[in-house]
């Protein structure tokens, strides 16, 4: 294979490979946000529990 | 104008979830890696400056792939819904975009099956290399049993069909088992056991004779052709259609969202995941190309095929018969087709379905049933017959190339030009992410929506004087831009259809107070909402 060709090979593995890697790792580090706003959690209106989705 | 209330934290839907953030990265790498990836990727690079390609690929992945990405990750999370009902959510007139989104899943739908099914077929055939002595008069004589191009057969093909059948049966069950039992599993199997089995293919591959002169010839730079604007809006092109943007898909996924959840940094791993999978198929097919290029006695730019569903169905199998224990080879690679194609299909008709349920208030079994037994009739007439290569081949130009493209700069017109919601959004991702999108970031959004308006202009001109393919005018008219015109009917009409499940009561999270945000208009649209559904 010619340098540049394997230049660009390299280049190419270690950034996009390397993007992956480096997500991969920031977001294990940091899973989630520990300052969010409060709220937002999922739960139901009571409502909604009792009311079923229409079938065909 | 009136103040929208705090969101009590008890005022929230009762939505289906992932079941945790692996879950969902998973499930968006499987909707992203699919047969784009395996043999668009290498083609576009090989035809656009080799290894010189990689450069506005990356650029494009930065600028444009994962800006993109996170527009649709936000939109679907803060306005938790289908496309249709997250972008109406975005802006009440904006429904419509929504439902471009699911008529170009429903239409992709019909062929990507069809594709599959051919895939399923060839790994049987590779146990006794059915396809080995000549490949082309294989597929398009004994399997595809070929007709006349630019005509519509109803001779129907039982090999075709019956995989065909097949595919849409399991198909149907992952989607009627629901998001967590069905959709969630099969990325989390299939999406390890893709990557292994395509790394195996890969490793193998190298060890070949004439696999370096096929990996130089993927990636012997051209500088030159980086003046060429027709590389960077190639480089565009596959970043937008391999990251799965602009179909709704991202939106929906990241509707099943928990509303605490983390945007960017997984969004980040789908992006570069995608890549990652991209540039492994690229070097796996090319150091491929190179041993058959080298059995034959000729240069890998000489060969046929090297792109699209020849490369896969023609050109591999030629390899294949030359190797030794091609069959495994065979096996292998075709068993990673399915798997990749049914991942991707999978994400594709969910959209469909979860369309569906929040328009109808269905549940997930009855549209899945609904969806997929449309489909499956529909995509057996049209790709089951001896012309469904050729079908197959109009549809994608014109879904793919406009109906796409269309979908993308709507969207970025709806949310950020007309809705006026990207600081909201920005805001949004902030709030809940561990990386902050930046300021940036809108711009980068608005820029892409320019560069997509001309590529979508380009190319629309060019079908419309140039035509596609060689087939006849009516042809074109009628498969090309019929499809056009479903998607723009399906567009202009289902939000004229009442909601039949209350979408009234919904509160986004961060409210627009806790993100530092003037107050909404408070729009609440019950004038959509059809008292006659059991809410």
């Amino acid at each position: 294979m010619s340098t540049s060709a394997v230049v660009l090979l390299v280049v190419s593995i270690v950034l996009v490979w390397g993007g992956l890697a480096v997500s991969i790792i920031v977001l294990a580090r940091r899973p989630e946000n520990d300052h969010m706003p409060p709220g937002g959690e999922d739960t139901v209106v009571p409502d909604e529990v009792e009311r079923h989705p229409r079938d065909l | 104008m009136a103040e929208r209330p705090a969101a009590p934290a008890h005022t929230h839907e009762k939505r289906e979830h992932w079941s945790g953030q692996t879950a969902f990265i998973l499930a968006a790498i499987g909707s992203a890696v699919g047969l784009g990836n395996i043999w668009r990727f290498p083609g576009q690079a090989y035809e656009h400056g080799g290894g010189a390609f990689m450069i506005p690929y990356l650029i494009a992945l930065v600028t444009a792939g994962i800006p993109i990405l996170f527009l649709e990750h936000a939109i679907g999370h803060r306005f938790r819904g289908s496309a249709p009902l997250a972008m109406k959510r975005v802006h009440r007139h904006a429904e419509g975009v929504g439902w471009l989104h699911v008529a170009i899943c429903f239409v992709i739908g019909l062929y990507y099956t069809a594709i599959i099914a051919w895939a399923l077929s060839y790994f049987f055939f590779s146990f006794d290399l059915s396809y080995a002595d000549d490949p082309a008069g294989f597929f398009t004589g004994d399997y595809l049993q070929l007709g006349e191009a630019g005509t519509f057969s109803m001779s129907f093909v039982p090999k075709v069909i019956i995989p065909l059948v097949a595919v849409w049966l399991v198909t149907i069950v992952i989607l009627a088992l629901g998001l967590h039992t069905g959709v969630e599993r099969l990325n989390i199997i299939g999406i390890p056991v893709l990557v292994a089995t395509f790394t195996v293919i890969v490793v193998r591959a190298l060890f070949l004779e004439g696999a370096g002169d096929g990996i130089e010839a993927l990636f012997t730079p051209d500088f030159a052709a980086l003046s060429d604007p027709q590389v960077w809006i190639a480089a565009y092109g596959q970043i937008f259609f391999s990251l799965s943007l602009a179909y709704g898909i991202m939106i929906t996924y990241a509707s099943y969202r928990r509303r605490r959840s983390n945007l960017t940094a997984p969004g980040l791993v789908v992006a570069f995941g995608n890549s990652s999978f991209e540039l492994l198929a690229g070097i796996g097919v090319f150091a491929t190309l190179g041993f058959l290029a080298s059995q034959q006695g000729v240069g890998v730019g000489e060969l046929d095929g090297i792109a699209g569903p020849f490369l896969s169905f023609v050109t591999f199998p030629a390899t294949i018969a030359e190797m030794p224990g091609g069959a495994f080879f065979g096996a292998l690679f075709f068993a990673s087709l399915v798997l990749a194609g049914l991942t991707s299909l999978v994400s594709v008709l969910q959209v469909v379905s979860s369309a569906l349920q929040d328009k109808l208030n269905l549940k997930p079994r009855t549209a899945a049933l609904a969806v997929g037994g449309v489909s499956a009739v529909l995509s057996i007439i049209g790709f089951g017959t001896t012309t469904g290569l050729y079908l197959l081949d109009t549809v994608d130009q014109w879904s793919n190339q406009l109906g796409i493209v269309a979908g993308a700069i709507t969207m970025i017109a709806a949310a950020v030009w007309i809705g006026r919601r990207g600081h909201e959004l920005e805001r949004h991702l902030a709030a809940v992410s561990t990386l902050r999108p930046g300021k940036a970031w809108l711009w980068l959004v608005s820029a892409v929506a320019l560069l997509l308006i001309y590529m979508f202009v380009e190319k629309a001109v060019s079908l419309a004087i140039d035509g596609y393919g060689g087939y006849p005018t009516w042809y074109v008219v009628v498969f090309g831009w019929g499809t056009v015109l479903f998607l723009a009917l399906v567009a202009c009409l289902m939000p004229l259809a009442k909601w039949r499940r209350d979408i009234v009561r919904f509160h986004p999270w961060p409210t627009r107070e806790q993100l530092n945000l003037p107050a909404d208009v408070g729009e609440r649209h019950t004038e959509d909402y059809d008292p006659r559904s059991p809410s």
